[in-house]
């Protein structure tokens, strides 16, 4: 029998994501993929898979899993998420903080608690999800119907594939020391129409706190505040889209344009957020206050080799985990959900 | 012996930390389009390390690159040398003639079209079909078509507010281009009509219709024949095919 999770309850807006589609912007098709990529690419490490690898991206409500497959070693990761996980049959609950991995055996839940302030959380599983790799990645783009399970959010009784249903007993690890924080000053390099507004808009965009609107979504993240002016008008003949735009439609607000961003538009860019700084905008939802600063390209480019290379160090500060000591020293200590069902594993026909 | 290379103007524009803007020009014109997409192949065949995708549009070259490989620096100094003796081609791809019912229930700002440039409903409709268009680029959504050119008296700016739902097969205008949304979707152009077309499959290969250099024209139909095109695409008994291809 194929290992899976089964939907218990989808969460709110829950896809199957990995590090985006690239290659087809050219035809229009968006790079998707998840909207905090450190949060997903620090579970995958936890759970011992590339960075990029496929895992669930839960927003605002994450959600409830039930294993079936012999084994599922899950981790999450988000600013103000945990993982909930219940003992087959529902008898005991554990809260399993970020960054920690627990494997569970078949029958046993897990639930992706989205506390807050933080919006979206992910969880990994070891090995992936094995859904299939439409135009060379998993991530669901939800508008198109593109990846992930039949290109849309998760439904209740979904079963979600799993690659990987065997592991080895009792090496649970966690990552010490990583932190998701939520965004206050973000960095941007100006441009590439930063040209198309005053002087006044300019200073105006790096001195005013923006808050985020309902109206958000994977797309971009819609901001209220002053409005900016643009000096040539506020259409331009469309050109490309990098990740973390910042468009200027003709009402003078802000969009950051995230994972779901449309390839191509045609409102000027006042800026780009730079690439280390993007990833914690996948962390904020309405209300949330932002101001913006600028850098230069050198400093950008910098604050990305410092980001990938804390990235590539994430494997060899694992260090070991066990369910139990660190929540309720005295009665959980000896604790392993596995250890039961590895037995039963152990005798069982092949 | 060097030749003194002819230089293509090109501005480079810094657009993040990871992609560079090539942009020829900031107008539609057919031979600016040309030079990208000539940019583009040249690109393509010189397979620089680092590049993830890039992007031709009207007027320029979005180029997305792998930052841990190389620079937006890195990148500029190299594609400057590429820019040498460009030239584009005006070749023509493939001829569609597309159906599109322009009546009010599919084409909720005609009227505000017809207003502002005083003109009835009626001869938005006749202008628009009476032009032929090339397909400048895709982009926006999955196979969303930029054509041009439209005719200039239809000429008017994007809406000031998008629309945060457009309707699959919404044809529409802004500027000087028309394009059809494949999806829903936000959108800030002035919905003219509706085509049964559809212009995105994942099922398909490719998954688009249209591509750059395709000739487009548009073929008004009524609500009725909408209807039955629509109820035929969606239950795939029918798809649009180019002028000439076999039945």
């Amino acid at each position: 029998m194929r290992p899976i999770l089964r939907v218990i309850s989808p969460g709110l807006n829950t896809t199957v994501q990995d590090r985006g589609r690239t290659g087809y912007q050219r035809l229009g098709i968006p790079v998707s993929g998840a909207l905090d990529r450190v949060a997903l690419a620090a579970a995958n490490v936890v759970v011992g898979n590339e960075p990029g690898t496929a895992g669930l991206e839960g927003l605002y409500q994450g959600p409830a899993l039930e294993i079936e497959a012999e084994l599922a070693r899950l981790a999450m990761a988000g600013n103000g998420a945990d993982l909930e996980v219940t003992e087959p049959g529902g008898q005991r609950t554990w809260h399993v903080p970020a960054l920690a991995s627990v494997t569970l055996p078949r029958g046993a839940r897990a639930r992706l608690v989205i506390a807050g302030p933080g919006i979206s959380a992910y969880l990994a599983a070891g090995g992936g999800i094995d859904v299939p790799a439409i135009m060379g990645s998993r991530a669901t783009y939800v508008r198109a119907g593109i990846g992930g399970l039949n290109g849309r959010a998760l439904r209740a009784d979904d079963a979600v594939p799993l690659a990987q249903a065997a592991f080895p007993e009792r090496d649970d690890v966690r990552l010490p020391g990583v932190t998701f924080d939520l965004p206050e000053c973000v960095r941007v390099v100006l441009g590439p129409q930063d040209d198309h507004f005053t002087d006044a808009a300019l200073r105006e965009f790096l001195q005013a706190i923006y808050t985020v609107t309902p109206a958000s979504d994977r797309m971009g993240l819609r901001l209220s505040g002053p409005r900016l002016k643009h000096a040539i008008g506020f259409d331009i003949v469309s050109d490309g889209i990098p990740p973390g735009a910042i468009q200027v439609p003709g009402d003078g607000q802000p969009i950051v344009l995230l994972a779901d961003r449309q390839t191509t538009g045609g409102y000027p860019k006042i800026a780009t957020v730079i690439s280390a700084d993007l990833p914690a905008l996948g962390r904020v939802g309405p209300g949330a206050r932002l101001r913006f600063t600028t850098v230069t390209l050198a400093e950008a480019e910098t604050a990305r080799r410092m980001l990938e290379a804390e990235i590539a160090a994430w494997p060899r500060r694992l260090e070991p985990f066990r369910l139990g000591p660190s929540l309720e020293p005295d009665k959980l200590s000896e604790v392993n959900l596995v250890s039961g069902v590895v037995d039963a594993a152990a005798s069982a026909p092949d | 012996m060097l030749a003194a290379a002819e230089l293509v103007p090109a501005r480079f524009l810094t657009s993040g930390d990871t992609a560079v803007l090539v942009e020829f020009g900031d107008r539609v014109d057919r031979r600016i389009s040309a030079l990208v997409l000539a940019l583009d192949e040249r690109l393509a065949a010189a397979a620089l390390p680092g590049i993830v995708e890039t992007v031709p549009t009207l007027r320029s070259l979005t180029i997305h690159f792998d930052a841990g490989i190389t620079t937006h620096d890195g990148l500029e100094a190299r594609i400057r040398t590429m820019l040498a003796g460009l030239e584009g081609s005006l070749s023509q791809g493939r001829s569609w003639t597309i159906p599109v019912c322009y009546e009010p229930p599919l084409a909720p700002d005609i009227e505000d079209v017809a207003g502002r440039t005083g003109r009835t409903t009626a001869a938005v409709a006749e202008m628009h079909a009476s032009a032929r268009y090339r397909v400048y680029m895709l982009g926006f959504l999955p196979g969303q078509p930029y054509m041009g050119d439209l005719p200039e008296p239809l000429h008017l700016p994007r809406r000031e507010n998008p629309r945060t739902a457009v309707p699959p097969g919404a044809v529409a205008i802004a500027t000087t281009m028309t394009t059809i949304y494949p999806l829903e979707s936000p959108g800030g152009w002035h919905l003219i009509g509706r085509t049964p077309v559809g212009l995105f499959d994942v099922s398909r290969a490719p998954p688009v219709l249209l591509a750059p250099a395709d000739l487009v024209m548009f073929r008004p139909i009524q609500l009725a024949e909408f209807d039955t095109l629509a109820a035929a695409a969606k239950a795939g008994d029918w798809q649009l095919q180019p002028e000439g291809a076999a039945a």
